[in-house]
């Protein structure tokens, strides 16, 4: 480290290199400070059955009623659920199902009855559930381009390589790239109710509203200032397996192209392999009316994605929503279940506090 | 500059080459080539002498630093992985950002690096720039020049208290006798001053040198590390070929001191010097506790591999299982799908990448900070700094603090490691005769007492010497006496002080010469002044010149201390003391006692010795010196001012404190050493008779003759004197005819009684010499002169020659008497070595004292119990010591497996000398003996030569597997210290070799015990605890990723931002286990100290085992899994997003892997506070800046808005909650119930710091006298064993020439 063994010691101030009068004198005594003599005052706790009886007592206390708390409000959402992927030889869906491909340019429709045996109340959810489709496999997760998607005009013409193959098609670059895109669900979904006098009342559905806010009016948005949508994606190509370029999704101008709701929802891609993503929302109108009254309804699907290919399921689910989410009980059975846990081992110290403490605040060492 | 041709530069490379490599160098003096170009110079091919120490130029540092840096395994395992991150078919994350990590390891390793190297660097500028002196032809004269101007073959010149700037022949110096004093300390730390001898013959020693005139030829061997060795000769223009040696070598680095000025020839420079080429780097030894963690990386390595197998695997499985190609799956660029089987290969490496954190890549760089800060607060503890000496500890080894708190057996050296090595003459026996001192003791006692540590113990059985001292403060308060105290003490340690430049301190240059010796003297001197055959004065004559003792005068003190003029020593004692406490301005306090000793020693001789009532007061605070009284008594007038020199001002500077000491004591006596040159010794007697002794040579003292003599031409017999002084077993075996012929009936009866008083010395704890006395004839010195001259020139095995030819010499000595030096225990010796043993430590002293000296050491310093067994080994030959061995061991099996001292500490005591040492060492009884040993509470090893030291170590440490420890402070422990795994140095009395060698340094052996038990307990602890905290981090965290991998079809994919993983490891949670591992304190200092047991618990495998290991590893395993899967079923079947569901995972984690720090950390300081605060702090600031900013950016996680969004969430905070308290349940649960249950020692220690002060002492001592009884009952309860065997109730031997077997046990 040092240059030489005197080195060293020059450089402590012991030798002066010339000339009488000696080192200088600086004592090498350490500061007798609290820090650095390690004796900073310290908070000791020490884990035993009596110092931590309380928290155990504590957590059970606060978590059961959390636990109550979070298992009512989960039960108190109303949720539906249909599958609609017609493996089934008596499902509706089935013929739909069979002959299919992302190609078929005549679209299949099939005609699903459920009934609602309570009605709804609050804004209703209308979500579309996917099971079995990885939207997390790392290269798919990867297969897009932000900066396109964000509206950067170089990155439409000349999409990143991560969009690879779904960058070019016919030499032209793919506008939305890659293959999250590509992939798109793309059923339609449509509502009626059945009144009970037989007339079939389309549910009005708001196609607006289900994507993140961030999403739709920072991280998408359209290339150019251009309003003229087809303009601005000229030269590019639809995305393979879509049957409409982008910039007809949706004919009012401010859910079109990148910023069509449906597709952000879509770009999100879904962390587990079973998942749902929210369709539509089904407005409460007043407070008098049901959202969704008791009865019939008919769902609609005009069959178009293809599942088979992962044995994939397909479900439309209807769903109020309350501060906590969508409908999952888990969290308030954790929740009773860990309280309850908790209190019991405070129990249990009790009991170990009450045949070992004596023992260890009398401090006994001699064991 | 002119134009050469590349060939001609080729050429002289070549040359210099050669001229560099030549065995023997050929210099000439540059002056006639002055001012030419350098090509046309002699001495062109040798190195300058600036020196560069720097490891690196500005230009090719970092091809450098990355060369030296990918030595490290873990650096290129790291690169690897990077560069596997630019293999598309198998990149995890975006190539650039896998190289952050290593980039950001690499480079914060470099610029500390580079720091290192700018210091060297700055501290080379400021050697190479310091000014020196250099003959200039120009300008006919020296002229101020720097270091690094300065080449070999210049003329330079040093004047006093400068350092030499290169290695010079000395040719000129301004003292009269051609003699300049050095002093090395620089070099080996030794303080004492060395003469070197300027070169005889090959310049006119006129009081000018004339450079100029210099026209010979030096010839002088390659460069070499050797301090001691030199060779080389001078050829003049007539080819006469004059020798010198290292006599006449100034080395680079020393100081010149007490000589005006010196001028030599630079035969090294720069780099090629001795100084320089012994500068070696800090050493690098590997800790046990590293050892073990790097067994623990490849464990994680192949959990690693395992986890990507298994990855790989189940890719393959899950892609077999796929009916189709579903959209989910990419085909690469050319749309085209790999097989399942060739994915699943991909995918292996894949998973390497992705899972890589499961190997720590920051754990190195973390280890080096904490340990850092470990030294950090080492070396600032006030405790482990002598206030004597104004030192610190010293970490010298960097990498094996955590070593300090395995340790299981200590070695240690006697001499000046458990003693002081202040050596003060005590008592002497001549012709068979005994002179005990008894003043001298007393005053010894009185000086001793106070300054002493324990006065609770005075206070309770005040000693003789304290009863003038206790009447004369009988009227003062007790705060007055405490006063007394610490003035007494501040006056000592100023001595001490004062003795850090030469060893002699107040203690050991007064001596209070014996009535009835000097009585013996006076008549001797009477009687036969002119023939000087008196045993009486040839004993003290050897006292005086049997030495290598450097005279020096005290007007030209060295200017070390500026404080005190250190002349006092050297003039009467009593003055100096005197003086020191005015200076400490307590002359008040410290007056009253010394003016009451008289009475008090009056007190003490009556009820002691009757016959010494009329001794006269032998201390008085003004008047002469004890010289002066002596030549009163007499009769002699005294002769001063005969010369310059006053006895008053001499000092004396040995090599070994022992001589000094025997130097003061024959100054006492009147025999004063004057001066001493290469040739001559002057000593002036007691008659004030100068005598001038021709010095024909010196045998210097070696560890294998054990003794050193000096050969003399006796001035007024004009005989040839040998006087040889060495360790009694030695000198015994070589006496031969009697000193003289009307003695001759007496010689055996004196050899028998002078060794009946060295063995009573050796009981009482002294070391003894024996001096003897030696006339040779004109013949047999003429023939042996031969023979010395012929080794002397030697060129192969040199010493060995020179060894044989003093052996030659040495033989039919005539004993004249033998003197007993004390060597005190320093302080709380006793006190520490109880405390290494109650914390299980093993405590060996190996010492090459006499057994019966080291016995009573063994005792005073409590090694040995006066219960204890004590088991004598000593056997003359290999037979004997086999059945010895067998016995012994037999026997202590027997009594260790007998029921009634089952549950008992073994209390026997090994005592064991050099030559059985060496035997049971052989190979075959090995094994035996370290059995033996390993039952053994201690060992005391006598008689050792500093190679059994270190075998000694050795053996024990590879036979039984421990932690070893070697202390010592001189040059022979060397080997012992390099041997042990940890090797500490005491600079102390010795030098500085041991220093040198050691990893730690400390100043008093009593540091040890803070050292051991605190320092190396916490060091140990906290680096232990932290390291498994730091594995299970990392494999906490890497496998929330793992268990992801489950849930995305094996496909690598990640569900936490990449930037994010990053700054997890890199900033949010890598500070709080260093400040863990630098600042933890699990049991406070007090405690450790109070209750050594505690060290303990790091003994052996310690708290970092493979069971600690394992189980944080499965901790970790179900933490992350809770981590991953309540998330994971709370988030099931809705509509989240990958990496909104992985920013809750993080943060859970990031709750877990900190709260779980927090379980661990045992005391919670401001620091602690604040770093965690801090850490969760930055967190949150951090991520939610960055999902803020990142809109577009780090492609595919684009975490913009997601924390804010989460953390409007409510569920985010329930999920954080119950995950967290799931996760760190079983381990709160299971510290809990361990604490109650079952609390370990640390835990009740716990348990009593948080007592207040009283209380927790009272439990400390309860604590410890519970496991004193325990260790000591068992001995009284149960029968001593060896029915079998002969008893003996004495130590000694009878003779160690005939004893085969001897076997004794003690029951004192």
């Amino acid at each position: 480290m040092m240059a030489s063994s005197y080195n060293a010691k020059d450089e402590d101030g012991h030798i002066t290199v010339s000339g009488p009068g000696g080192g200088t004198l600086r004592s090498k005594k350490p500061e007798n400070t609290a820090f650095k003599q390690q004796r900073l005052p310290a908070w000791q706790p020490i884990l035993t059955a009596g110092t931590v009886l309380p928290a155990f007592f504590i957590i059970g206390l606060l978590f059961i009623p959390i636990g109550i708390g979070l298992f009512v409000t989960s039960n108190n959402i109303k949720e539906f659920e249909v599958d609609y992927t017609g493996v089934d030889m008596s499902s509706p869906c089935f013929n739909c199902s069979q002959n299919f491909s992302w190609n078929s340019t005549r679209p299949c429709t099939c005609t699903i009855p459920f009934y609602l045996d309570q009605p709804y109340e609050s804004n209703v959810y209308v979500y579309y559930g996917l099971s079995n489709f990885y939207q997390n496999h790392r290269r798919y997760v990867k297969s897009r381009d932000d900066s396109q998607l964000n509206g950067d005009v170089n990155s439409l013409m000349s999409p990143s390589k991560e969009c690879e193959p779904y960058a070019f098609h016919e030499n032209k670059p793919i506008a939305p790239c890659g293959a999250i895109a590509n992939s798109m669900f793309n059923d339609t979904l449509e509502l009626f109710y059945n009144d009970p006098n037989g007339t079939r009342i389309p549910i009005p559905l708001n196609t607006t509203g289900i994507a993140w806010w961030t999403d739709k009016h920072v991280k998408f948005g359209n290339p150019g200032g251009n309003p003229n949508l087809t303009a601005a994606f000229q030269g590019t190509t639809k995305p393979v397996n879509w049957r409409r370029p982008v910039y007809e999704l949706d004919a009012d101008p401010g859910n079109n192209g990148f910023i069509n709701e449906d597709f952000i929802v879509w770009m999100r891609t879904a962390a587990l392999p079973t998942f749902r993503k929210l369709y539509r929302i089904i407005n409460k109108k007043s407070s008098m009316v049901p959202t969704l009254p008791r009865g019939n309804y008919t769902l609609e699907v005009v069959y178009n994605y293809p599942v088979r290919s992962f044995e994939g399921r397909k479900r439309v689910i209807l769903s109020t929503i309350s501060w906590m989410g969508g409908k999952n009980p888990f969290l308030g059975i954790a929740y009773i279940t860990v309280g309850s846990v908790c209190f019991f081992l405070g129990v249990v110290l009790l009991i170990v506090h009450h045949k070992c403490g004596n023992r260890n605040n009398s401090a006994d060492i001699s064991n | 500059m002119t134009w050469r041709s590349p060939l001609a530069l080729v050429r002289d490379a070549l040359r210099g080459q050669r001229a560099r490599e030549k065995d023997l160098r050929n210099l000439a003096s540059n002056l006639p080539y002055e001012g030419l170009e350098k090509a046309k110079q002699p001495n062109c091919y040798f190195p300058g002498n600036a020196i560069k120490t720097t490891k690196y130029t500005l230009l090719l540092f970092i091809p450098m630093n990355l060369f030296e840096q990918f030595h490290r395994l873990a650096n290129i395992y790291f690169v690897g992985l990077a560069i596997l991150n630019f293999v598309p078919v198998v990149s995890a994350f975006e190539p650039g950002v896998a190289l952050i990590p290593i980039c950001v390891i690499l480079s914060l390793t470099a610029l500390k690096d580079a720091l290192e190297d700018f210091r060297r660097y700055q501290s080379d500028r400021k050697l190479n720039n310091t000014p020196c002196f250099i003959y200039s032809r120009k300008e006919q004269q020296f002229i101020k020049r720097h270091w690094k101007d300065v080449r070999v073959g210049d003329f330079v010149k040093v004047v006093c208290n400068e350092i030499v700037p290169a290695d010079l022949l000395l040719l000129h110096t301004s003292d009269p006798n051609g003699v300049c004093h050095i002093e090395t300390s620089n070099l080996d730390g030794e303080t004492n001053l060395k003469q070197r001898k300027m070169m005889s013959g090959v310049c006119m020693s006129d009081p000018e040198f004339e450079p100029e005139s210099f026209n010979s030829a030096v010839v002088c061997e390659k460069p070499n590390n050797n301090l001691n060795y030199f060779k080389c000769y001078v050829e003049k223009p007539n080819k006469e070929k004059v020798g010198a040696g290292i006599e006449s070598l100034l080395l680079r680095g020393c100081t010149v001191r007490n000589t005006d000025h010196a001028v030599g020839f630079v035969v090294y420079a720069g780099n090629e010097t001795k100084a320089m080429l012994n500068n070696k780097g800090p050493r690098y030894k590997r800790s046990k506790l590293e050892r073990k963690l790097n067994t623990d990386v490849i464990f994680c390595v192949i959990l690693l591999f395992t986890m990507c197998l298994i990855g790989a695997l189940g890719h393959f499985l899950w892609l077999q299982a796929l009916p189709g190609v579903p959209p989910y799956l990419v085909p690469d660029g050319n749309g085209h799908l790999d097989s399942p089987s060739l994915s699943g290969f991909y995918m292996f490496f894949t998973m390497i990448i992705l899972l890589q954190i499961l190997i720590p890549i920051s754990l190195y760089v973390s280890i080096e900070l904490v340990r850092i800060g470990q030294i950090f607060f080492i070396t600032n503890d006030i405790d482990l700094h002598d206030e004597g000496t104004d030192s610190r500890v010293q970490c010298k080894a960097l990498n094996i603090m955590e070593d300090l708190g395995q340790i299981e057996y200590i070695f240690s050296d006697k001499t000046g490691t458990l003693t002081e090595n202040k050596m003060v003459f005590r008592r002497c026996s001549i012709m068979g005769t005994e002179y005990a001192h008894k003043e001298n003791a007393i005053r010894l006692a009185v000086l001793d007492v106070p300054v002493s540590e324990e006065e609770v113990i005075l206070n309770q059985q005040p000693r003789p010497p304290r009863i003038g001292w206790s009447l004369d403060t009988e009227d003062s308060n007790p705060e007055d006496k405490w006063h007394h105290h610490d003035n007494r003490r501040k006056s000592k340690v100023t001595g001490n002080a004062q003795s850090d430049a030469a060893f002699s301190s107040l203690l050991e240059a007064e001596v209070i010469p014996d009535r009835k010796l000097l009585q013996q003297i006076c008549r001797a001197e009477s009687s036969s002044s002119s023939r000087n055959i008196d045993p009486y004065l040839d004993f003290f004559l050897g006292l005086a010149i049997c030495n290598t003792v450097v005279v020096s005068m005290a007007t030209a003190r060295r200017q070390r201390v500026s404080g005190f003029s250190r002349s006092d020593q050297a003039s009467n004692p009593l003055d100096t003391f005197s003086s020191l406490v005015k200076k400490s301005g307590s002359l008040q306090h410290i007056f009253p006692s010394w003016q009451h000793k008289p009475k008090k020693n009056r007190t003490i001789s009556e009820d002691s010795v009757e016959e010494e009532d009329h001794v006269k007061p032998p201390v008085k605070i003004e008047g002469s010196g004890n010289t002066n009284k002596l030549h009163t008594c007499l009769l002699h007038a005294p002769s001063d001012n005969k010369s310059a020199m006053t006895p008053d001002n001499l000092s004396y500077e040995a090599e070994s404190p022992d001589e000094a000491a025997l130097v003061y004591a024959a100054k006492a006596y009147g025999f004063t050493l004057l001066a001493r040159t290469p040739d001559s010794v002057t000593v002036r007697l007691p008659s004030g008779e100068d005598l001038v002794f021709e010095v024909l040579d010196t045998l210097t003292f070696d560890y294998n003759r054990k003794r050193m003599s000096v050969l003399v031409r006796h001035p007024i017999t004009k005989e040839y004197v040998l006087y040889t002084k060495g360790a009694d077993h030695t000198i015994m075996e070589l006496l031969g005819t009697p000193y003289a012929e009307h003695l001759s009936g007496k010689q055996k009866n004196i050899a028998a009684n002078t060794q009946h008083h060295l063995d009573c010395y050796a009981k009482e704890g002294l070391r003894t010499l024996c001096f003897t006395k030696k006339v040779v004839s004109d013949k047999a010195y003429e023939s042996w002169s031969v023979n010395r001259q012929r080794a002397l020139a030697a060129i192969d095995n040199r010493e060995e020659l020179v060894m044989d030819t003093a052996v030659q010499l040495e033989t039919d000595l005539s004993l004249l008497g033998a003197t007993g030096i004390e060597d005190r225990l320093q302080e709380s010796v006793p006190e520490t070595i109880m405390a290494l043993r109650e914390a299980g430590i093993q405590v060996w002293v190996l010492t090459g004292d006499k057994t019966e000296t080291a016995v009573n050491i063994g005792y005073a310093c409590r090694l040995l119990e006066e219960e204890d067994l004590v088991i004598n080994m000593s056997c003359a030959n290999k037979f004997a010591c086999t059945s010895m061995l067998d016995c012994t061991l037999e026997e202590v099996r027997r009594y260790s497996e007998d029921p009634r001292n089952v549950d008992t500490t073994q209390n026997i005591s090994l005592v064991i000398d050099g030559r059985t040492l060496t035997m049971a060492l052989s190979s075959d009884l090995q094994k035996r003996f370290v059995d033996l040993a390993k039952r053994c509470r201690t060992v005391l090893c006598c008689r050792v030569t500093p190679l059994q030291k270190s075998k000694v170590v050795t053996v024990v440490r590879e036979q039984l597997n421990v932690m070893t420890l070697a202390v010592g402070d001189g040059a022979n422990d060397v080997s012992m210290i390099q041997a042990a795994d940890v090797g500490i140095g005491i600079s102390g009395q010795e030098g500085m070799q041991a220093v040198m060698a050691s990893d730690f340094a400390i100043s008093r052996f009593k540091h040890l015990k803070k050292l051991l038990l605190v320092h190396g307990h916490w060091c140990y602890t906290r680096l232990a605890n932290m390291l498994i905290y730091f594995f299970y981090k990392n494999v906490a965290y890497v496998n929330l990723l793992f268990w992801h991998q489950f849930l995305c079809g094996f496909s690598g994919s990640a569900m936490i931002d990449y930037w994010l993983m990053i700054f997890f490891n890199l900033f949010f949670t890598s500070v709080p286990p260093i400040m863990f591992g630098i600042m933890d304190k699990d049991v406070s200092a007090e405690m450790l100290l109070g209750v050594p047991e505690l060290y303990r618990t790091g003994q052996g495998a310690g708290e970092y085992t493979f069971t600690t290991f394992w189980v944080s590893m499965l901790d970790a395993f179900y933490q992350s899994l809770v981590c991953f899967f309540i998330p994971y079923l709370a988030y099931r079947d809705s509509d989240i997003d990958v990496f909104t569901f992985g920013t809750p995972l993080n943060t859970i984690s990031f709750f877990t892997i900190l709260l779980h720090l927090s379980i661990e950390i045992k005391a919670w300081t401001v620091v602690h506070w604040v770093v965690m605060l801090g850490s969760v702090a930055l967190y949150f600031i951090v991520t939610l800046a960055y999902s803020a900013i990142c809109v577009t950016c780090n492609p595919p996680s684009n975490p913009y808005w997601i924390l804010q969004r989460q953390m409007a969430d409510p569920m985010f905070y329930l999920l954080c909650i119950i995950t967290t308290v799931v996760a760190l349940l079983p381990r709160y649960m299971f510290h809990v119930l361990r604490n109650s249950i079952a609390p370990s020692p640390l835990v009740k220690a716990r348990h009593l710091d948080r007592l207040d002060p009283s209380t927790r002492d009272q439990c400390m001592k309860e604590w410890r006298s519970f496991r004193g009884i325990a260790q000591v009952r068992p001995s009284r309860l149960s029968t001593p064993p060896s029915p079998t065997l002969e008893t003996t109730v004495d130590i000694h031997h009878h003779s160690s020439a005939t004893s085969d077997i001897m076997w004794d046990e003690h029951h004192h």
